[in-house]
């Protein structure tokens, strides 16, 4: 179960990076954990003529906290976000993703862009990312831009990057200390996709809810925000009736299909219950961070 | 948008790394996965391939000190970096107490699975050498086995994590 033949580069900057890529086009693919791309070259579902390995350059692998943002580097693993104390309270749509990525061992050297602009549809940090209002910074022949994941997810393994362009980070804006999040999963075991996932990030504002982010994995082609239940939230209070009320928008968001994972009928009844769930316990954490003030 | 001037490429390269404290040179092809390089390159078969989809965990080696899935690593991609395999976690003393506690808990049938385990052990124990249940159960969860049901495997690495402790 051999990959086809490629030619390996290993720039030590990005500024080399961008050449070799602008070399290569669309047949040269960028190499960071390589837990999803390593698998599918070796089914030669991908066969490019060149992989553009980014392990060496330096500078990728940091989560910061700065200009009202947290910043999450192209090279930064599973792992570092399941460590990182900046990922709890109102980052904790992160934090509580990260652990529930694949198995220990797969989240050893996969990474959050990677998987990001691998745009699998069961991916998880797609809803994260989105609930939390992401963005990526891609850099290309030209220059850098901005564009948030929900322009970038754009269908199954499908982003609006360029060939020739990396992301070289993930950047997610600050909250406020008024505000948390959560991320659940249902997974028939570890290391399996999701059979559906949930993504709640919410700030709170007097009592009222300011920003909220729901998020939506494995029940459509791509990451689904569930903006009806987010518009149903902004500016209330969360109440029951509220948190029932977004929690039904919510499954009526979802896209799911019927599989061996579980019917469609049962799928959306899971996206209504993680997202009540959700709601409450992001909720606490928001809080709490306001009674810290 | 493609214009590829490269017709021939570069398909092997040179490769030094460090396998159990020595350090390993060959010329390799780009597309070798770091479980056959340490398989049938350096001729270390103890590192098993099991599922070879990333799933199983039997070909776990540890990448500076890390435990990774040695079946979706390039080769190519390791340059420079130092492995450890089941080969090397005995030391001259003998067995490192992760083996001693897989051979006197009988944390194996089949044995397919042991490396692997040990080696995802060993770095389990070297980030918290007192673990909980819950926690050797967590750090184990990438690793499959058929045979034990896991009681015995839990058990070795708490009796390795004692056994750490005594020594110290």
């Amino acid at each position: 179960m051999y990959p086809a033949r490629f030619e390996y580069h290993a720039p030590a900057s990005v500024e080399e990076a961008l050449s070799l890529l602008e070399r290569y086009g669309d047949e040269g693919k960028l190499l960071a954990g390589g837990q999803s791309l390593v698998p599918l070259m070796k089914l030669r579902f991908a066969s490019p003529r060149a992989l553009v390995d980014l392990n060496r350059i330096e500078g990728l692998d940091a989560i910061r906290q700065e200009d009202g943002h947290l910043t999450i580097g192209a090279l930064v693993r599973h792992r570092d976000c399941e460590r990182s104390e900046a990922l709890r309270g109102r980052y904790g749509v992160l934090g509580d993703a990260a652990p529930q990525i694949s198995d220990p061992i797969v989240r050893n050297l996969g990474t959050v862009v990677g998987s990001l602009a691998h745009a699998d549809p069961q991916g998880d940090w797609g809803s994260a990312l989105l609930a939390a209002g992401g963005h990526v910074e891609a850099v290309g022949p030209s220059g850098t831009r901005t564009i948030s994941v929900d322009d970038l997810l754009q269908g199954p393994f499908t982003t609006a990057l360029e060939p020739t362009e990396i992301v070289t980070a993930v950047r997610v804006p600050d909250p406020g200390p008024r505000a948390g999040g959560t991320y659940l999963k249902l997974e028939r075991k570890v290391g399996d996709f999701a059979t559906v996932g949930v993504a709640v990030h919410l700030s709170l504002a007097n009592g009222t809810v300011g920003r909220a982010g729901i998020a939506l994995t494995a029940v459509g082609p791509r990451n689904l925000r569930a903006r009806e239940a987010e518009e149903r939230l902004a500016g209330a209070t969360l109440d029951d009736e509220t948190i029932r009320e977004a929690a039904q928008l919510a499954a009526e968001a979802a896209q799911p299909r019927s599989d061996n994972r579980g019917s469609a009928d049962y799928k959306r009844s899971v996206v209504r219950v993680f997202t009540e769930r959700g709601l409450r316990e992001a909720a606490e954490t928001a809080r709490a961070g306001e009674e810290e003030r | 948008m493609t214009e590829t001037a490269v017709e021939t490429g570069v398909f092997t390269r040179s490769l030094t790394v460090t396998v159990n404290g020595s350090a390993r040179s060959a010329e390799v092809e780009n597309r070798l996965l770091l479980v056959h390089f340490l398989r049938e390159t350096l001729g270390l078969t103890g590192t098993h391939i099991g599922c070879d989809t990333t799933s199983c965990g039997a070909c776990t080696v540890l990448l500076d000190g890390v435990p990774v899935k040695s079946c979706t690593v390039f080769a190519v991609s390791v340059e420079g970096r130092e492995l450890t395999t089941v080969e090397g976690l005995a030391g001259a003393a003998g067995l490192s107490p992760v083996q001693e506690g897989f051979h006197q808990e009988h944390g194996l049938q089949c044995g397919f699975c042991t490396p692997g385990m040990m080696l995802a052990s060993t770095a389990l124990l070297a980030e918290n050498p007192a673990p909980s249940e819950e926690e050797i159960r967590w750090a184990l969860s990438g690793n499959i086995c058929r045979c034990t049901g896991y009681q015995n495997i839990v058990k070795a690495v708490q009796y390795a994590a004692a056994k750490m402790k005594e020594a110290s």
